[in-house]
């Protein structure tokens, strides 16, 4: 954050900025977002993940490729753009996360604690597996549409569920997430907001994560984007891996519907 | 018999366990309130317990149908004004300073604090308020020259109070924590955000 605001100072102190402090601040943003256009960083998680997807792993000594995503056995091709979606096997619906950490646990043999407890990577400490391995089973999505039929009378319910929670407004502040996320053109200090009530702008936003964050030196996956707008909305911590997350997602994904998927996407 | 009663104990103790959970999620759908319920855990100053526990407005915004000129809307911000509680001895304006140092921080009740934290007021996350910071939100009205645009008669200075203390009295539904109502600022605290707005030496209204 310092410095992205002392690169923004940088720019209106060039004179690019000056005097409609509103749409320059805006444009030196900009500005600084097609800096970062040209090389992301995150083709290094694509990498790490495909390796860690084909690699033998857990007590069991298996790879992923028996994991099936949606769309069939070892298939990591279009299944993003497809989730959450409702699971036969195991009777529910999961993100990919939440399908992940079963796989894990089913083929190779890890305890749950072991696929949870270290979801979203700590500064200066290595970086999370799950990073690793949604960061390239995402990529593999990459210019495909977003396909979220809800034909599943679970996939439904999850929506429900994950649209009574965008609009719940609860905690110390009152917040919610239609609290920063229902209008257009508004920002919190200097970020931009999405209004995930405009179908355009849902599919844009939710088409970009996970992101290679600047500010974190690190990718962070949908999960983790949650998570930490439930810290800043004043809610409790959200578990990793529980269905609160996934009905939410299901919500987004759903209201970015038809949207070309575009990520993994570099950010501040 | 000794079977029947421990049945009976059985489905006694279900159904008490059931009220329990319906009562914590008092005012959400009993499915979502399952969900948040099995989902969300306390940490630092955050309690789930609390947190479930949503107060009329909050049940009452939280509809992603509401109608904000509805009858229950106007009987909401009726109360809401009549719970305001204002200081003693008209004493309104505060250290405009120490406002700008409350404006600016966003610390506090996040689930990654700690009891003894400081809240902040992080008034600039959504308004412009002195101009030399430009890192403000727009979520809210630009505040700056609040009070040389506005005057610093006492009619300004309660009705800024008050929504400050509850801005659910003036605008259902509105987007901005209820910084008195909630205890998020002290009375202090609130004191001295009225002083970065409505000092006349406040660079705000320079």
């Amino acid at each position: 954050m310092f410095n992205f605001v002392r690169l923004v100072l940088v720019i209106s102190a060039l004179g690019l900025t000056h005097t409609y402090a509103d749409d320059e601040t805006t444009s030196g943003i900009q500005e600084y977002r097609d800096l970062l256009a040209d090389i992301n960083p995150a083709e290094l998680w694509i990498l790490s993940g495909e390796d860690l997807w084909f690699s033998a792993a857990g007590p069991n000594e298996a790879s992923l490729e028996e994991c099936d995503l949606g769309k069939g056995r070892g298939v990591t091709k279009g299944v993003y753009v497809e989730l959450p979606r409702y699971f036969p096997d195991v009777g529910k619906v999961m993100d990919l996360e939440q399908r992940l950490i079963h796989c894990r646990m089913v083929i190779q043999g890890f305890s749950r604690d072991e696929v949870t407890s270290y979801p979203f990577t700590k500064r200066g400490e290595e970086t999370s597996a799950i990073e690793f391995l949604v960061t390239f089973i995402a990529s593999e999505s990459k210019g495909m549409r977003m396909n979220i039929p809800l034909e599943h009378v679970a996939e439904q319910n999850m929506f429900d569920l994950g649209k009574q929670l965008f609009y719940l407004r609860a905690g110390t502040h009152d917040f919610g997430c239609i609290t920063c996320h229902s209008g257009d053109n508004k920002r919190i200090r200097l970020q931009e907001l999405p209004n995930f009530r405009n179908a355009e702008q849902a599919r844009k936003t939710y088409g970009s994560w996970p992101a290679y964050r600047v500010s974190a030196g690190e990718v962070r996956t949908m999960q983790h984007r949650l998570y930490d707008c439930f810290r800043q909305q004043r809610f409790p911590e959200a578990i990793y891996g529980d269905d609160l997350i996934t009905a939410l997602i299901m919500f987004l994904a759903k209201s970015a519907d038809g949207g070309v998927y575009d990520a993994p996407a570099m950010k501040r | 018999m000794a079977f029947v009663r421990f049945r009976v104990g059985f489905w006694a103790v279900c159904f008490i366990l059931g009220l329990s959970k319906i009562a914590a999620a008092d005012n959400l759908s009993p499915e979502l309130g399952v969900l948040l319920e099995e989902g969300l855990r306390s940490k630092g100053p955050v309690k789930v317990e609390q947190f479930l526990q949503l107060d009329p407005i909050q049940k009452f915004c939280s509809d992603s149908g509401v109608n904000i000129h509805s009858e229950e809307a106007g009987a909401l911000m009726s109360e809401a004004l009549e719970q305001i509680q204002y200081p003693d001895d008209d004493d309104y304006v505060g250290d405009w300073r120490e406002g700008e140092r409350i404006a600016q921080s966003g610390k506090g009740l996040r689930f990654n604090d700690s009891d003894d934290t400081i809240n902040g007021g992080n008034c600039y996350a959504c308004h412009q308020i002195r101009k030399e910071e430009l890192a403000y939100g727009t979520l809210g009205p630009s505040l700056y020259q609040y009070g040389k645009l506005r005057g610093y008669s006492m009619q300004v200075l309660r009705y800024t109070w008050a929504k400050i203390f509850n801005p659910q009295a003036f605008l259902i539904c509105s987007n901005m924590p209820r910084y008195g109502h909630k205890g998020i600022l002290t009375m202090g605290q609130m004191r001295d955000i009225m002083g970065l707005l409505l000092d006349p030496k406040s660079p705000v209204n320079e």
